[in-house]
């Protein structure tokens, strides 16, 4: 959000004369010097938000937070388990903040799309469908072979595409389209995440979904709103309750465009890393971890006080965009 | 005899009918839907932004095609809370007043963007945040002291060369007519420059460029109606003319420039440094030389001399309570333009003035020189104010 902003020689002039009334008016206005508190108030976190409530997000932040897909799930004569997907490309307005809609390209009509989650060895198969009017992909983050990575097999509107690898290896990834432009294709909304668990598992938490993602509404290079899952603020509007000493797990990526940097900052805890959630040794013990685009981390962290708790992208500018939502920390009741 | 008359008003009227009968198909069939673009077309005029203790005002004008839904507000690159009124949907050439309790601090820039239903985004700059007062009896005593200052006075004092000029050789008075000239296509080009430079902030609906036309034109003609017998008078009633109408031609530039400084102040920018208006006052001393240089050599009464200064001087104050109160672009084109047009007249006007005194030609070294000297002097005085 830049401005151009030339001063004609006229306006100098006006300028010149109206020094004289900005002086007088605001000696008159403001007068004394205890009237200054009138011009500073006391700053109510709550009036940094969007006005108003959003009716047609293509998810709902509340569900799609602890959504989880797993696929249709078979077992292979070998003994290996199959996980079909379906992934459909559809392009849809969303609503991501209360009255502002977004020309979306989505995944299954929804932005992010949908969190798909499998085991490590599971052999996957994602049935993709090209329902958008444009041509797209999906290039799934991990490994796999290289004419599954989604990016030469251009999948054109109406076309389908099977892709087809052994889920590996474990931890935090994400799927995005890489069509050219694929600056555009992401930000439009084409991308999701997805977890690959470890064989055995992760110690049992309240599990957590967050796309740190942003939407360039005007169309100038440059976001105008900032979210988790979608809705700005959502997560302030209706704050997220956890239970006081319980674990709390976070699968947290960032989607982000434009923008190469992106953050979360946790209020009155610090939490545990695991990045790219590739090892179930924690690498970092902190309040606030940085992300590139495409970057991702799994967190761990329990509160000990109840209350209302902040978290955030700490680039304050993205926070006072959207980016910004509440745990509130419940007593568990007895 | 009245069978030919119903027939001539038959055939006259037949294209207009047949006109309506097509828009009202047009608009019926649905054929409008097919034709227009699909995304609306969106434009917002911020036409009034004021400040108040923990508290920006805005009023804003829809000047596109298209209605516009404003669904949140931004300060300073945060959304933030606020209201509108009477309708967040601003219908085509509809208004809207947006207020935002915000903790803005004196002297410091904001950035106020409004983000419409479909993503466009809307921004302004307060480059110095300062309160504005509300409009009352405070409001039209500083303006009228402001249009005093820089209006009145020094186009009084510029008449005070009167005297001088009565006693140089009429060679000299051409000189001076000349420099009167120059100081007036000065102001002219710099207010047909700003005419356009307002005239591209109008909405598109109503065509800024054209306002900007009638403007010119429209004021030319009024005038050359106005003074068709009194200018070609000979002696001292076609000088006294001459005078008159570089008197107005110099009160409606100053009715521009009352109106730029009411409009600088009514979208938030008035600001600190008031020593410029030295600057102002001595750049606009030489409007009252302009004023007297075509009756140098008459003895006009100082109730006269009076008048004289008035009509050029006091429109400022005018303007920059008008300026002040419903600044818009499209009154600011129009206004300006009026300015541009009577300036024309004014230098036409002296052209003849000297040229009937001097048959045989009417450019000599000293009414050249003059001419550029006119255009020296303005764009000098006007470095005072350029700082």
């Amino acid at each position: 959000m830049s401005g151009k902003r030339t001063m004609t020689r006229r306006q100098m002039l006006a300028r010149g004369a109206l020094g004289a009334v900005g002086v007088a008016a605001t000696a008159k206005a403001v007068g004394a010097a205890e009237k200054l508190a009138e011009l500073e108030p006391s700053h109510d976190p709550n009036t940094a938000s969007t006005v108003g409530v959003v009716t047609n997000a293509s998810v709902d932040p509340m569900t799609f937070l602890e959504e989880f897909d797993f696929g249709r799930v078979s077992t292979l004569p070998s003994g290996q388990t199959l996980r079909t997907f379906e992934l459909h490309a559809v392009d849809r307005e969303i609503e991501i903040a209360p009255g502002v809609f977004f020309p979306a390209w989505t995944y299954n009509g929804q932005v992010p799309g949908p969190t798909l989650r499998a085991t490590e060895g599971d052999l996957l198969r994602m049935n993709f469908h090209n329902r958008s009017s444009h041509p797209h992909t999906i290039h799934f983050h991990g490994i796999h072979p290289a004419n599954m990575d989604g990016v030469f097999e251009v999948v054109e509107p109406g076309e389908t595409f099977v892709y087809e690898f052994v889920a590996k290896p474990f931890g935090l990834h994400l799927y995005h389209c890489h069509t050219v432009p694929i600056r555009k294709h992401i930000s439009k909304g084409l991308y999701g995440t997805f977890i690959i668990d470890p064989k055995g598992g992760r110690p049992p938490a309240r599990e957590m979904v967050m796309v740190a993602n942003g939407f360039d509404t005007n169309f100038d290079g440059d976001n105008e709103v900032y979210a988790v899952n979608t809705v700005a603020f959502a997560y302030q509007k209706n704050p997220i309750v956890v239970r006081k000493g319980e674990l709390q797990r976070i699968y947290l990526v960032n989607a982000l465009e434009f923008d190469p940097i992106n953050s979360l900052h946790l209020h009155g805890e610090l939490f545990h890393v695991y990045r790219t959630g590739t090892s179930l040794e924690p690498s970092d013990y902190t309040d606030t971890i940085m992300m590139c685009q495409g970057e991702r981390h799994i967190l761990e962290f329990t509160f000990d006080e109840p209350g209302r708790f902040m978290f955030h992208a700490h680039q304050s500018e993205f926070t006072e965009l959207g980016w910004m939502g509440v745990f509130n920390v419940v007593d568990v009741v007895a | 005899m009245s069978d030919s008359k119903a027939a001539l008003v038959g055939w006259g009227l037949l294209p207009i009918v047949l006109l309506t009968v097509v828009a009202v198909a047009v608009t019926n069939t649905g054929l409008l839907e097919l034709l227009r673009p699909a995304p609306p077309v969106e434009e917002i005029a911020f036409e009034r932004v004021s400040l108040a203790p923990g508290e920006i005002t805005i009023q804003v004008a829809n000047g596109g095609p298209d209605p516009v839904t404003i669904a949140q507000v931004t300060v300073d690159n945060a959304f933030w809370n606020f209201s509108i009124v009477p309708a967040a949907t601003i219908p085509r050439l509809g208004r809207a007043t947006i207020t935002i309790p915000y903790p803005w601090v004196e002297e410091e820039a904001y950035e106020i963007a409004l983000l419409s239903s479909t993503g466009v985004t809307f921004s302004h700059e307060i480059p110095v945040a300062m309160v504005t007062p509300p409009i009352g009896l405070g409001f039209f005593g500083i303006f009228a002291v402001i249009g005093v200052l820089v209006g009145v006075i020094p186009v009084a004092l510029g008449l005070l060369w009167l005297p001088f000029l009565r006693r140089l050789e009429r060679r000299w008075i051409h000189f001076a007519l000349a420099l009167t000239a120059g100081l007036l296509v000065f102001l002219g080009v710099d207010a047909a420059e700003e005419t356009l430079e307002a005239a591209s902030q109008v909405g598109g609906a109503y065509q800024g460029t054209l306002v900007a036309l009638m403007g010119v034109v429209g004021t030319m003609l009024f005038l050359k109606v106005l003074t068709r017998r009194r200018l070609h008078k000979e002696g001292a009633e076609g000088r006294m003319g001459v005078a008159f109408l570089v008197a107005i031609g110099i009160g409606f530039h100053n009715l521009g420039e009352g109106l730029a400084i009411g409009a600088v102040y009514a979208l938030g920018n008035a600001s600190l440094g008031a020593s410029l208006i030295v600057g102002f006052m001595l750049h606009n001393t030489t409007e009252g030389l302009a004023i007297v240089s075509p009756i140098a050599k008459d003895s006009p009464t100082l109730r006269t001399l009076m008048t004289l200064g008035l009509v050029a001087g006091v429109p400022t104050i005018a303007g920059a309570w008008l300026g002040g109160m419903a600044y818009s672009p499209l009154w600011a084109t129009l206004f300006l333009s009026i300015g541009v047009g009577a300036i024309i007249q004014v230098v036409a006007a002296l052209y003849k003035m000297v040229a009937r005194q001097s048959p045989e030609t009417v450019w000599t070294p000293l009414t050249a020189g003059g001419l550029m000297a006119g255009l020296v002097v303005m764009y000098t005085t006007g470095l005072f104010v350029a700082l």
